[in-house]
């Protein structure tokens, strides 16, 4: 009985407990019972994706109203990725939330913090598993509104005017998505997105549906943090709270790319797209310019937080590169690495949150000497950089592969080994962190001890799992393939 | 049938040993060879170990007479090397020295090119460690040029490898041969591993920086690691025989005029490649079995001329030509196993080297390329002199350099006696090597021919050396009239150029000195005009590098924050491109 109504449970329980969480204010209990959830979430989230990849698609009518006439929940392959990841890094990262928010965040705020936390998570979740096109706009603006409210918690003042930066930019984008969903509605009468996809086909030649489309890719992308639109971005991680950063680094943009993928392939199609309006003509060098831009900016940055947000836009470029190639290689590459970048980014980030515990400061000049006072942190920070980088066995390497893969398939070689030298200038970033913490002096040598244990379980779990997944690539690639498959429409 | 990857031991134990005090990591580190050894010996001929990666059947191990070959022999360095550093207190020397051989073993079991590239990879990222154990500026900027050049070669390899792959819809690692274009991406990535001419830079540039510890297992492993691979992928390419014989000529002359001793020796192990590399080309189970068993031997000889020239600098704190002399008497023993190394690598019949080179040189005769056979007798010449003769005459005879230092510690000398006893051991009794090579030998080494050839060979090298020797006046004691008389037709070729202190480039000369020099040059005889132009020309350069900066750093436009009122604009600047654009 309940098996059926496992896809509303994921999207109710968090919701519901958001609130629940303002009842309760003790800082220890908000804690536990946020984490409990996120568990919860995350073991709901890995039944529905065996039970897609055995039975595949669910659908979901909420109230027994069946679809096109209620909102329906769809469940597929790529989603029901997407769901495991944004709730496995939602549950990983509740250990490390519990020393890290207790030094970040006031006291007085702590029931605060859970409830925007959890009240984003259910945001994220919803905007995955929704099958529903205004749907999608509502539980964008949840996880939206309340991001801005994590984004403000930080410590520093001026994570109050990223966060109304993000406010403004997510706004708009968010305003043009709901543009594009309204002409949308207008031409079709339909929000089903499954519905829409049968009934656009007859809309392709107006101009609506042009305008429509338009409004939709850049609201998408400025959701996503494409090149040139990306600016709200580093702020917005640099000065929200560790624990913020890591999550939205992780799953934000990562479920923007969702939205992305699932407007252009499933609702409009690939032939509307790519071959009609040729996206990928602007895709393709947008992304390589965003890899080098946003890449030559990491490397300039004296802030390690800024250093990894810049980071951030260009390994989105390497996403959209991949997407922008349109056959199943190019798709699987940008996928997977829509995974492996959530873990190692997220990974990234939580080094970062250690030493800043310890430090209270993120800039490259206090972190001389650290790889000698915190060198258990700091090796995870080098391993996940090297996932970066793209190194073989961690899976950074797995993500490169495909994506020159898919390159050469189109015998794009230029675009390969463009993608291929770019990753030169990730050494280069990275490397500037490793030489500060390992071959200069610290200047005061005041002993530091190392991050608490709760802190590094979610920080090497999630290292861990860079290389895990780095060797053994069987569910990930899978997964992947599966989904490019369902995407584009064949099955491999 | 064992269940552990040969690799595995030596990966994971190289490791653990970064976690372990001083004596335990002594013990461990000399055992571990020893249980991968173990482990290898249960290990049966045609194993086959398949995982999947991504959907592609990955062979992590392919066991076949060819790999075995060298996992021996790799173990067998591992060991030696691990004797020979146990004095050592740093962990990372022994640390990454070990894995760097794991490696190796990896690399020569990999069936597939996504597995060989992996462990190409981690060939170069552990040993660069080693370059840079030496510590101080030299060391580093040497091992990021030798770090550089070895990633190029991964990235090659898996360039090669996409285009294989999308070619011929497989991975496997066979013989891939040069018949298509693409595969010289391959071959090029072995090339720069194998220190092909003109790609050889970083051999010569790093082995030298490095510790002595640190260079004994560098010239065990990344050269003989690229020696299988080309053995596996391109056994019978004719171009091989060519590059093989310039890699075996030219390194002499660079040899005899460097003063640096382990130079010396790095241009001595291209030599030695080079007669690799030919054997490769020749193919046929004759070429490949002189090429395989010259690299056995060869990590065991110039392992030994390595040590023994690591306990010289260990000791004395000297490397120079010009530095030494006379250190027989402090270092009796290291100065034995010298002579044998140097023996060896003058492949004097009984000592290992002739059972193998002789072989290549039997191969390049069967097929009957003569003037390629006679660069190569002519290139065995030049090895006797400059390391069969020049090398232990000038550390521990010519001048009394008045060094009196200690002689090397007792693992140093256990490690150069085990190498000296193989070398004589496979030397004199040829079977041992032979039963393990990769095609039946029917091979016989102690010819009358062989021998009698071999040793006018030695007489008449040892008689050049002395000849130059007398014209180059540091031995006074032999400058009389009949012995001037007796060698004075070999005065002719010159004198042999006297041990001065300096730093020798070859062809990095190009771009560490010619390069530069060259646009001096220019700049001064092409006057104002030419000088603006190059001026202009740098100025541009490092604005275009100040401009990339300004742009993105904190203050610039990509770097800093934007007002919110930009990015609004850039979005709807962009839907107005969209909405064109799709009209």
């Amino acid at each position: 009985m309940i098996d059926m109504h496992l896809p509303i449970l994921l999207i109710v329980v968090p919701l519901v407990s958001a609130p629940l969480c303002v009842l309760l204010r003790q800082k220890t209990l908000v804690w536990a019972f946020a984490s409990l959830v996120c568990v919860a979430s995350l073991g709901i989230a890995s039944m529905l994706l065996i039970r897609v990849l055995e039975e595949g698609v669910i659908s979901y009518a909420i109230g027994g109203w069946i679809a096109p006439w209620g909102i329906e929940y769809r469940v597929d392959t790529i989603n029901a990725f997407v769901l495991l990841l944004v709730s496995i890094i939602a549950a990983v990262l509740m250990f490390f939330a519990l020393p890290s928010v207790a030094d970040e965040i006031s006291g007085k705020q702590h029931y605060l913090f859970y409830t925007a936390y959890l009240l984003c998570f259910t945001g994220l979740m919803g905007i995955a598993i929704t099958g529903d096109a205004f749907n999608v706009f509502v539980f964008l603006e949840i996880s939206s509104l309340s991001s801005y409210t994590l984004i403000a918690l930080g410590r520093d003042r001026r994570a109050l005017t990223a966060s109304y930066q993000y406010l403004i930019m997510g706004t708009l984008g968010a305003t043009f998505i709901v543009i594009g969903i309204g002409l949308m509605y207008m031409m079709t009468g339909t929000l089903n997105m499954f519905d829409l996809s049968e009934r656009l086909p007859a809309m392709f030649e107006t101009r609506t549906a042009m305008v429509a489309f338009a409004f939709l890719t850049v609201g998408m992308l400025i959701k996503l943090a494409m090149f040139p639109m990306h600016m709200w971005l580093p702020n917005a991680y640099c000065y929200a709270p560790s624990l913020v950063t890591a999550f939205l680094a992780a799953t934000a943009t990562k479920v923007s790319i969702y939205v992305f993928l699932r407007f252009t392939f499933t609702v409009w199609g690939a032939e509307f797209v790519f071959e009609k309006l040729k996206l990928d003509a602007f895709l393709i060098p947008l992304s390589l310019i965003g890899i080098y831009v946003a890449s030559l900016s990491a490397i300039y940055q004296t802030n390690i937080k800024r250093l990894l947000a810049y980071s951030s836009v260009a390994q989105i470029g390497y996403m959209m590169l991949g997407i922008g190639f349109v056959s199943i290689t190019g798709l699987t590459g940008g996928i997977v690495h829509l995974f492996n970048h959530a873990l190692m980014k997220a990974a990234l980030f939580l080094s970062v949150g250690c030493a800043v515990l310890r430090l209270g400061s993120s800039d490259l000049a206090d972190w001389k000497g650290l790889g000698r006072r915190m060198p258990v942190t700091m090796a995870a920070f080098v391993l996940a950089g090297l996932s970066l980088i793209g190194v073989p066995l961690t899976v950074g390497f797995v993500s490169k592969w495909y994506l020159i893969l898919a390159a050469l398939e189109k015998g794009w070689w230029p675009i390969a080994l463009l993608a291929l030298l770019s990753s030169l200038l990730a050494v280069i970033y990275v490397w500037r962190v490793v030489e500060v913490a390992y071959f200069q002096k610290a200047d005061d040598d005041s002993n530091v001890k190392e991050a608490p244990l709760m802190m590094q379980i979610s920080m090497w779990v999630l290292t861990g799992a860079t290389l895990y997944f780095g060797i053994q690539t069987d569910l990930t690639v899978n997964v992947a393939q599966r989904a490019a498959g369902l995407l584009l429409g064949v099955t491999p | 049938m064992s269940e552990v990857h040969p690799a595995l031991i030596l990966l994971a134990g190289g490791l653990l040993l970064f976690c372990l005090p001083t004596t335990p990591r002594r013990i461990v580190s000399v055992i571990l060879p020893v249980f991968g050894f173990l482990n290898l010996l249960t290990i049966a001929d045609g194993t086959l170990w398949h995982i999947t990666w991504g959907g592609y059947e990955l062979t992590v191990l392919r066991a076949d007479r060819l790999s075995m070959l060298f996992g021996y022999l790799f173990h067998l360095a591992a060991f030696i090397g691990a004797i020979y550093a146990l004095h050592l207190k740093d962990r990372l020397q022994i640390g990454t020295g070990l894995i760097y051989a794991g490696s190796a073993v990896g690399a020569v079991f990999a069936g597939d090119l996504i597995t060989l590239f992996i462990f190409w990879e981690l060939l170069a990222i552990t040993s660069v460690f080693l370059v840079w154990a030496r510590g101080g500026e030299r060391a580093l900027r040497s091992g990021m040029r030798y770090l550089v050049m070895h990633i190029s070669s991964g990235l090659l390899l898996l360039l090669g490898a996409v285009f294989y792959y999308l070619n011929t819809k497989s991975l496997a690692f066979d013989h891939i041969g040069l018949d298509k274009g693409h595969h010289y991406l391959i071959f090029l990535s072995f090339g720069i591993k194998c220190a092909f001419p003109l790609l050889h830079n970083w051999l010569i540039d790093a082995y030298p920086e490095s510790t002595p510890v640190g260079t004994v297992f560098l010239s065990a492993f990344t050269t003989k690691a690229a020696i299988y691979a080309l053995a596996r992928g391109f056994a019978g390419e004719d171009l091989l025989i060519y590059i093989g014989t310039i890699m075996t000529i030219f390194p002499i002359f660079y040899a005899a005029i460097e003063n640096d001793m382990r130079r010396v020796l790095s241009y001595s192990m291209i030599n030695q490649i080079g007669f690799m590399v030919v054997g490769i080309g020749i193919g046929g189970a004759l070429g490949i079995n002189g090429a395989v068993s010259h690299a056995f031997n060869d990590v065991i000889f110039k392992g030994l001329l390595f040590m023994s020239m690591g306990a010289v600098l260990f000791s004395s704190g000297r490397i120079n030509a010009s530095d030494l002399g006379g250190l027989y008497k402090s270092m009796p023993w290291t100065c034995a196993c010298c002579i044998i190394g140097a023996a060896s690598i003058s492949a004097i019949p009984l000592f290992n080297a002739f059972i193998s080179k002789s072989m290549v040189m039997q191969g390049v005769a069967d097929s009957g390329a003569v003037t390629i056979w006679l660069v190569l007798l002519f290139a065995s010449a030049g090895v006797l002199h400059h390391a069969g003769v020049k090398i232990p005459f000038f550390s521990f005879f010519a001048h009394d350099a008045g060094i009196r230092c200690r002689e090397a510690p007792l693992n140093m000398r256990i490690a150069m006696t085990i190498s000296a006893i193989l070398c004589i051991v496979i030397g004199s009794y040829p079977p041992l090597l032979y039963n393990l090579l990769p095609h039946p030998v029917d091979y016989v080494p102690y010819t009358t021919t062989h021998v009698v050839l071999q040793l006018q060979l030695v007489f008449f090298a040892v008689l050049a050396f002395v000849a130059l020797m007398l014209t180059s006046e540091i031995d006074v004691s032999l400058k009389t009239r009949t012995q001037r008389i007796t060698v004075g037709v070999l005065l002719l070729i010159g004198h042999h150029p006297p041990e001065l202190p300096g730093v020798n480039l070859d062809s990095d000369w190009i771009y560490r000195r010619a390069l530069p020099r060259g646009i001096r040059a220019v700049v001064r005889t092409g006057g104002l005009i030419v000088d603006r132009f190059f001026a202009g020309a740098k100025a541009l350069i490092q604005k275009l590098i100040a401009a990339i900066r300004a742009q993105h750093n904190n203050r610039g436009l990509f770097g800093r924050s934007w007002l919110s009122q930009s990015n609004v604009l850039i979005a709807i600047i962009f839907l107005a491109i969209y909405l064109i654009y799709y009209f």
